[in-house]
């Protein structure tokens, strides 16, 4: 089946594309979709324990199981900010 | 007509205007209106010894205004007199330029001064927003905390800094 990813900031910057078509077996999972892209784009390998993902527009975690046509985000960590004084 | 309790919007961010909307909201809620707590994220001149020429702001837009929503969702769930209005800018900022008006209203000053702190900390923990910073002498993207809305402790250490 067939996917659609959507890279964010620096992870957009590093492959060099935004939104790509990808092709993953039935039942794969947003971890699926992951290492599809990182098999191509071998400079994101080092996010894949700080990024966080949607599917459709809403959060999910890497475990959730992708349909046919599913638009997967692939988000960097947040701008943040040194926020946290004591 | 008011302006959106919360927004994310190309445009420059009046924090006048939606402090006097979100007051003439909150007049008629419980007590009343008797704090506004103004919060400016503004661009800075410089990060880490750097010259900063101008920021650039990217959103995953669909998300960000949800998790803007929430984030003016647990204000009323933890404060039930108080509220928040919420406008984050993107695209390219310049130096001095408002990236992000919090107002804060509740019937008291200690109230109010808690929701802003609190909105403005989850803001940066669950808000997909990125930071792109041009220099003088080359361009970085800020990295912050992963976005995750449901993890109970980041929102417990925003509870705990707004009550500090």
């Amino acid at each position: 089946m067939r996917v659609t990813v959507h890279l964010f900031a620096r992870l957009r910057d590093l492959a060099g594309r935004q939104s790509f078509t990808c092709d993953v077996p039935a039942g794969a999972t947003v971890a699926d979709a992951w290492h599809a892209v990182v098999s191509c784009h071998a400079s994101l390998e080092p996010f894949g324990r700080s990024i966080s993902c949607a599917v459709n527009d809403d959060f999910a975690r890497m475990t959730v199981t992708l349909d046919d046509g599913d638009e997967v985000a692939f988000l960097p960590p947040v701008s943040g900010g040194s926020g946290s004084c004591p | 007509m008011r302006l959106p309790r919360t927004a994310i919007t190309a445009e420059p961010i009046s924090a006048e205007r939606l402090a006097a909307d979100l007051e003439a909201d909150v007049r008629t809620l419980g007590e009343g209106c008797g704090a506004l707590c103004t919060f400016v994220g503004v661009v800075r001149a410089t990060h880490a010894g750097r010259a900063v020429r101008y920021l650039e702001y990217e959103a995953h837009e669909p998300l960000a205004a949800r998790a803007l929503a929430r984030i003016a969702a647990e204000v009323e769930a933890e404060w039930p007199a108080g509220r928040v209005a919420i406008h984050h800018r993107i695209g390219r900022l310049e130096i001095g330029e408002a990236s992000v008006v919090i107002v804060a209203a509740a019937a008291h000053r200690a109230e109010a001064f808690g929701v802003c702190r609190y909105a403005i900390e989850r803001v940066k923990q669950i808000v997909p927003v990125w930071k792109h910073e041009f220099f003088t002498d080359g361009d970085d993207w800020v990295d912050g905390s992963v976005a995750d809305p449901d993890d109970p402790a980041a929102r417990a250490r925003a509870r705990s800094l707004a009550c500090a």
